[in-house]
């Protein structure tokens, strides 16, 4: 068996029975990226020497017994968006090229404690604005299963590594949906979080109020076992919470009795036919595993995009305002005075959709403006919040689509930005209201390309969504598909 | 809303962004569609709705203000374009 068929959980197993090394795991991934990311581009950039060491390390803390949890010895992939010490990390934007931070993240500490293994930094939008990857100044990913399309954003690279099985997981963020639904494009299983639950200490800020770090692997019970090792308070994020969760203990604790709701705003206008019919066969399956289904009306999902992107892009407008040249990165050559730098370094070094969304986020929040936009959007994201809690008043999760499509063809999106924005309908609305969400992959279309389904809970029932996730997943196959890529290269450890 | 040019260079001003004429042209089009599409909201009643900030049910989180060390300057400086007897380095901005 390949090593690259072997789960997290499975991979670590196998290290703890010393069946392989932590060290020959490494050396595999490593091998498996120079393989075949040439042809995915899922990785900005790998970290030997990084890896291998910190291999050694893992290594020698388990030979001498150490206890390092389910995951200990497991090489992943980082999105480029999470701080990692002395390590480039550049949000995929020229402007941070270079950057070297002076501290690990919060969750990348935790995940070194938890003894696994950073290969390297995996590719995004540039900033995490964007639904495809395809806004990154560096290069583009492509969606494993059908190399002409886009793998989805902004984790685009950290699904698609998965998806190619280079690595055993990869972490990403979701500000509006974009561990959920290039997690749905790809075919792997993603978790965002509950804001709160995982320290954004050390992630680079897109908008503060709805950015979480969260785990993208190829089962719901991998997702567990790292959301185990990311989550938890951190007094360096005020944000976060008091709470333990431990999403495995639960994990095969099945969904009978569990009431699901199925809004049928979900299902309307604008979702491809393959994509409902996937959805609500997995809703079949729930009811067969002994859940109750219920559909119910969910009345606010026309206002989530419109808010959303306010609210995004207002905040997006004031934490990038650091981006002058000075502290960090790149510094425009051309530039004579303070202003210039300012001006030009900022001017050269962000993309056109990070440019367009400060200007949209400085217009809203502009005076003369405030109110009509920033301010009423807000409102908006109250009203949302209430009917959330209407609905899980009477329902313990919530099952809809991810996207409303599978993934589109490399360059199409980007022609239509509007239309880009809408495509995130089903996601956003979460990361209003603070909700965790689970994409599961559910179905192929015709033409091959994974379905997405999505489970949204309660805030802090994480344990709960990832249990649902295993209970689906132990009586289906889809999440065990994997594209041809693949199978490529892939010789024993 | 109509974005005009006026509008645009006010809000490039604040975002310290010096935009191109073609750059200009785009983000405005692309800027009105989307504010367009964004009046939906005002088909919405929100006049005895208190805005939103923080979703969760925290409010102020206090640490005790004790002195602890901060990075070390040379770290921070080490990724600053240009760096000077351990400080940033930037062009003269007063005569």
């Amino acid at each position: 068996m390949s090593v690259f068929e072997w789960t997290p959980l499975e991979t670590a197993a196998k290290i703890k029975k010393k069946e392989v090394s932590v060290r020959e795991v490494t050396e595999a991934a490593l091998k498996r990226v120079g393989d075949v990311d040439a042809e995915v581009g899922a990785f900005l950039r790998t970290e030997e020497d990084y890896a291998l060491r910190q291999a050694d390390i893992v290594q020698k803390k388990i030979d001498g017994g150490e206890e390092l949890g389910p995951l200990a010895g497991v090489p992943f992939g980082l999105k480029d968006n999470i701080c990692t010490k002395g390590l480039e990390t550049t949000c995929a934007s020229k402007i941070l090229s270079g950057f070297r931070p002076p501290y690990h993240a919060t969750a990348t500490r935790k995940l070194e404690k938890a003894g696994v293994i950073m290969i390297g930094k995996t590719n995004m939008d540039e900033f995490a604005m964007g639904s495809t990857s395809e806004t990154s100044y560096y290069k583009t990913t492509k969606n494993p299963w059908d190399l002409s399309r886009v793998p989805g954003g902004s984790s685009g690279g950290s699904a698609a590594a998965v998806a190619a099985r280079e690595v055993p997981f990869t972490i990403g963020t979701d500000t509006g949906g974009s561990i959920r639904q290039p997690a749905a494009y790809c075919g792997v299983t993603g978790l965002k979080p509950t804001y709160g639950a995982v320290s954004r200490f050390g992630l680079i800020a897109y908008g503060s109020s709805l950015d979480q770090i969260g785990p993208i692997a190829p089962t719901a019970r991998d997702c567990a076992a790292v959301f185990n090792a990311i989550s938890g308070y951190d007094e360096m994020d005020s944000t976060s919470m008091p709470l333990e969760i431990d999403a495995l203990r639960e994990i095969d604790g099945g969904v009978k009795g569990m009431k699901i709701g199925i809004p049928k705003s979900y299902f309307g206008e604008g979702l491809h036919e393959e994509v409902r019919a996937a959805v609500l066969a997995a809703a079949k399956v729930f009811a067969a595993e002994g859940a109750e289904i219920e559909e119910f009306d969910f009345p606010m999902l026309d206002y989530a995009v419109p808010a959303y992107y306010i609210i995004a892009s207002a905040e997006a407008s004031s934490n990038l305002s650091r981006y002058d040249g000075v502290k960090y990165g790149f510094r425009s050559e051309q530039a004579e005075s303070l202003r210039d730098i300012y001006l030009k370094t900022r001017t050269e070094g962000f993309g056109g959709e990070v440019k367009k969304r400060i200007m949209l986020g400085a217009f809203a929040l502009s005076s003369g403006y405030y109110d009509a936009y920033y301010n009423k959007a807000l409102q908006v994201k109250a009203l949302i919040k209430k009917a959330f809690d209407e609905a899980f008043a009477k329902y313990d999760m919530i099952l809809g689509p991810v996207a409303p499509t599978t993934a589109p063809k490399l360059g199409e999106s980007l022609k239509d930005p509007l239309a880009m924005y809408l495509s995130d309908i089903y996601t956003v609305s979460a990361n209003l209201s603070g909700l965790p969400g689970l994409s599961l992959p559910c179905g192929f279309d015709k033409e091959g390309m994974p379905i997405g389904m999505q489970l949204l809970g309660k805030a802090f029932d994480d344990a709960k969504l990832l249990r649902a996730g295993a209970a689906y997943q132990n009586v289906t196959s889809f999440h065990r598909e994997t594209p041809d890529i693949a199978e490529k290269g892939g010789e024993s450890a | 809303m109509k974005i005009t040019d006026e509008i645009i260079d006010y809000v490039s001003s604040l975002a310290r962004l010096d935009l191109s004429g073609d750059e200009k042209a785009k983000i405005k089009g692309e800027i009105e569609k989307i504010i367009d599409y964004m009046d939906i909201l005002n088909t919405l009643d929100t006049a005895d709705v208190e805005p939103m900030s923080h979703v969760l049910p925290t409010t102020n989180i206090f640490r005790e203000d004790e002195v602890v060390a901060s990075l070390p300057r040379e770290e921070i400086l080490s990724n600053a374009p240009d760096s000077d007897e351990g400080a940033f380095r930037v062009p003269k901005t007063v005569e």
